[in-house]
């Protein structure tokens, strides 16, 4: 199972609480982990990423094993411990403003 | 035993004030999507019960949001728990996907807007500034949209489709956006003829359409903008609000970034009716439910200075249709009060006597009982108000 970690407002847009255990086809990827996450969650479409371009909101980042994924490809395979389930994929809003 | 709701938009969430029909004792509730900016909601004329909100934020865009028991409880259209576990599958998640249409047969080769530089820039959707639902369908919404466009759902706001005729008319590729964005935020359905629709557009003007929205015209004769390099263009003029009287839908009032102004035409040709306002530069523009030639403004000092002239905050009423303009200050501050009222944050009720209702950027939301000769502040610490509409239930 893969963890993934909302933001706060997000957990709140699709009813949550804490981490969620997605349910993710190999290759794990970020774009297969979202897809999955907009499927059990719609309402997180356009949220994350734009719904046509697939493109990540300029101020959402993909954080994972102390790294910031969130200039990596779509498509590369995300790091062993994420697909293990050993660390939480995170999904944060940046910090903006004063 | 009528009812009075007032559906609060804010920088940070939304609030709903209920009251019965004396208007004085208020129940506030909220904040409903707290942290989100909230910048309009609006219930069904035909099923008040149905309400529509736009939330947004720079982080996370754009979710719509309906209620079906009068904003008591929320779901984005074609989300609720039930849709889930539907056995057709899952729900595509798409009442937040705007996307403007470029189809060969609706969309026209129209992509790009004028940009501050002078350039032309692709229209990128920002956010829904004004839902406004249908006069006799609930599931029928209009979202007046950043960069600026009309959108239309016909499923409860599930899914979203372009009325690209406005963006696709000739003048669109001189649309640029103003101060604070490039916004369609006003939609005022004819009543006697709903095919027949206005809307305003910040920095570009008034358009209508007569057949439904397939086809638009600029509705902007009349109007006199200095800060364009043509005052009298076609296009480019910065309407701020527009309203009209459901009686008599052929008369429209307009507060334009400056001016004050009055159309008997449907918007084909427009008079100036400052009159005597000691500044006609301003936001929200209302009509009196049963008087359809008294209107408010509430005049702002300058567009540099978005506060009221000298610290006084005052609503200015005309009986006239405008022109004769006379100051109503009774319970408001009447100095220190440097806040604004935005072009979406005043609304009337239908009672008798007609109330009148306005939230500020400083977080007040003042309701008059008397057609505004009084003013009472129902709450004063609520975030920036971005948007206040009024449902009368009966």
């Amino acid at each position: 199972m893969i963890r993934v970690v909302l933001p706060p407002h997000l957990r709140t847009l699709a009813r949550v609480d804490g981490e969620l255990e997605l349910e993710v086809e190999t290759p794990v990827t970020q774009g297969s982990v979202l897809d999955a996450l907009e499927a059990k969650y719609p309402m997180l479409h356009g949220t994350i990423r734009d719904h046509v371009t697939k493109l990540r909101r300029p101020m959402v980042r993909f954080f994972a094993c102390g790294e910031d994924l969130s200039h990596e490809s779509p498509d590369a395979a995300l790091p062993d411990a994420i697909v293990k389930g050993s660390e939480p994929f995170l999904i944060i809003g940046a910090i903006a403003g004063g | 035993m009528n009812k009075i709701r007032v559906l609060v938009g804010t920088r940070k969430g939304a609030f709903i004030l209920t009251s019965d029909g004396a208007r004085k004792q208020w129940k506030v509730s909220g904040p409903h999507f707290p942290g989100w900016e909230i910048y309009h909601m609006k219930g069904s004329p035909v099923n008040p019960d149905r309400i529509y909100a736009s939330q947004t934020s720079a982080w996370f865009g754009q979710i719509i949001q309906c209620s079906d028991d009068g904003g008591k409880t929320w779901n984005p259209p074609g989300t609720k728990p039930e849709d889930l576990m539907a056995p057709e599958g899952m729900p595509k998640g798409e009442s937040n996907m705007f996307a403007y249409d470029a189809s060969p047969e609706t969309g026209k080769p129209l992509t790009t807007h004028q940009w501050y530089d002078g350039t032309q820039h692709p229209w990128e959707f920002k956010r829904v500034w004004h839902l406004e639902p249908s006069l006799d369908n609930p599931d029928h919404v209009y979202a007046g949209v950043e960069d600026a466009a009309l959108f239309e759902s016909k499923d409860g706001g599930k899914s979203w489709h372009e009325l690209a005729g406005l963006r696709g008319s000739d003048t669109g590729p001189k649309w640029q956006p103003g101060a604070g964005g490039m916004c369609l935020h006003t939609i005022l359905i004819d009543p006697s003829n709903p095919k027949r629709i206005s809307v305003a557009i910040s920095a570009a003007g008034a358009f209508r359409t007569d057949d439904g929205g397939n086809s638009w015209k600029p509705i902007n004769r009349g109007l006199h903008s200095q800060y364009i390099p043509n005052p009298t263009a076609e296009v480019g003029h910065c309407v701020h609000r527009m309203a009209l009287h459901p009686s008599r839908p052929n008369t429209l009032f307009m507060q334009k970034h400056w001016d004050v102004m009055r159309s008997d035409d449907a918007g084909d040709s427009w008079n100036e009716v400052s009159g005597n306002l000691p500044t006609d530069f301003g936001f929200p523009i209302d009509v009196h439910a049963h008087e359809p030639e008294t209107i408010y403004v509430v005049p702002i000092k300058s567009d540099s200075e978005h506060y009221p002239l000298s610290g006084r905050l005052r609503v200015y009423r005309s009986r006239t249709g405008g022109h004769e303009w006379e100051a109503l200050t009774k319970g408001l501050p009447q100095r220190n009060c440097y806040v604004n009222v935005l072009r979406d944050a005043m609304s009337v009720d239908s009672l008798e006597p007609c109330g009148v209702y306005f939230g500020t950027t400083g977080g007040q939301v003042y309701s008059s009982t008397d057609a505004g000769d009084s003013w009472k502040s129902i709450v004063r610490d609520l975030p920036a108000v971005l948007s206040v509409e009024v449902q009368t239930l009966s």
